[in-house]
């Protein structure tokens, strides 16, 4: 079962910058074909890396969530940033394949 | 090592791939499709609208029906990058990322084209800061703002025709005095209000402070050899990916394209390629050839499996 965190702009403070594990969020939105392949991969590394990371998501094309991706600067998806003791620690912009973003992540950790 | 040894493993899972598992399945090929990008590049296209029967589907709802149409009749797909081929005596091994690794009879390529980048200063710094290589992805990042193409080609045109229905204003750059795109989209886009072409023009720089700003133009415009802009997006072409060919020694024409035959199949027996890694359909590179080459790999595969 996946463990990804659907997030919203209510849920991202508790969830992402007051977190004590590190976070991937990955900003996405329905209509982005990169993303909707990126989904299966996040939702297989959210299982294998249960324990050692969070990994959720934020739809972009969600009014509501205009804000979060302003402030991060949201311009190409799907984008997912680490984020480690409530700051960006590393981006990561475009689709991969999981077993390369799996040793990219493990990197960070 | 999976035991297993597939009478056929087809890389790449774009319109060509597939179309090739299509027909495979129906031959009653035993085959796996391996690819990193489900449906292929054609999936991260705005509009198809130039392929018989498909008037206007998005390239993600294409590409998804591809997939499914693969699926129907049991093909096994899998989402994963290969890494390496071998050859051995009368079979391919293919290392996969995550370290397995399977074996095959015969092998098609179809691994398509990466796309190329424009090699402007500041392209790498400002990657995801204003430049893109995905119309359709980020787009929606740009209402009421000004973004250019730059690329003179059908997927250059269709990407900015698709951002003018999102920005205030989009430019067309392009290196030479005319575009390459089919007339349709030529017509399309003197047309279009919110799209002006700026011809015998080069990109050389992009900047901005933290975020594309403005673009750095080798020919004067409008007097100005600086564009003010919001985003820029990359449409110059693509190159093939040539790394199995290099594996495998196959002959490759000046362009790193795979030479294939009449049916499809390249240099070394056991081995085909179809769709935009070749040099075959003329190098008319779209769907539909994709699709053709695929389907008549496929059938020489199946002739050489009975062989």
């Amino acid at each position: 079962m996946s463990k990804v965190i659907n997030l919203t702009e209510k849920t991202f403070e508790p969830e992402v910058l007051k977190s004590n594990l590190p976070v991937l969020v990955d900003f996405w939105a329905p209509w982005c074909a990169p993303c909707r392949m990126m989904a299966p991969v996040l939702d297989e590394l959210s299982e294998e890396l249960d324990g050692k990371i969070k990994i959720a998501k934020l739809d972009v094309e969600n009014p509501a969530h205009g804000e979060l991706a302003m402030q991060y600067n949201i311009q190409s998806i799907p984008n997912m940033k680490l984020f480690k003791g409530g700051k960006v620690a590393k981006d990561f912009i475009g689709f991969r394949p999981k077993e390369i973003f799996a040793d990219e992540l493990k990197a960070e950790l | 090592m999976d035991e297993k040894i597939y009478d056929l493993i087809i890389i790449g899972a774009g319109p060509a791939g597939l179309s090739a598992s299509i027909y495979a399945s129906r031959f009653g090929i035993k085959h796996l499709v391996v690819g990193s990008l489900m449906g292929g590049l054609i999936s991260e296209t705005h509009l198809i609208d130039n392929y018989p029967g498909v008037e206007d589907a998005s390239g993600f709802d294409f590409s998804q029906k591809l997939v499914h149409h693969v699926k129907k009749y049991g093909a096994e797909i899998m989402p994963v990058m290969v890494r390496k081929i071998n050859k051995k005596a009368d079979r391919f091994e293919l290392a996969l990322d995550g370290g397995k690794k399977m074996e095959a009879k015969s092998i098609l390529l179809a691994t398509g084209t990466k796309r190329r980048k424009l090699g402007a200063k500041g392209e790498e710094e400002f990657s995801g800061k204003g430049v893109s290589y995905c119309a359709t992805c980020d787009g929606f990042f740009y209402k009421d703002k000004t973004a250019a193409v730059v690329g003179g080609s059908d997927s250059a045109a269709g990407a900015a025709l698709y951002l003018a229905e999102i920005a205030q204003k989009v430019y067309l750059i392009y290196r030479k005095d005319k575009l390459r795109a089919e007339s349709h989209w030529i017509n399309l886009i003197e047309k279009n209000e919110k799209i002006e072409v700026i011809f015998n023009t080069n990109v050389t720089e992009i900047s901005g402070e933290g975020k594309v700003e403005k673009v750095r133009l080798d020919t004067p415009y409008k007097n100005q050899n600086e564009l003010k802009l919001d985003g820029v997006f990359i449409e110059v072409g693509s190159d093939p990916t040539v790394d199995f060919a290099k594996d495998l020694g196959l002959a490759i024409d000046e362009g790193g394209f795979i030479k294939i035959n009449k049916d499809a199949s390249t240099s070394l027996a056991g081995v085909w390629a179809a769709g935009d890694i070749t040099d075959g359909s003329d190098k008319f590179r779209q769907v539909i050839t994709a699709a053709s080459e695929g389907a008549i790999a496929a059938r020489s595969i199946s002739n050489y499996l009975k062989k």
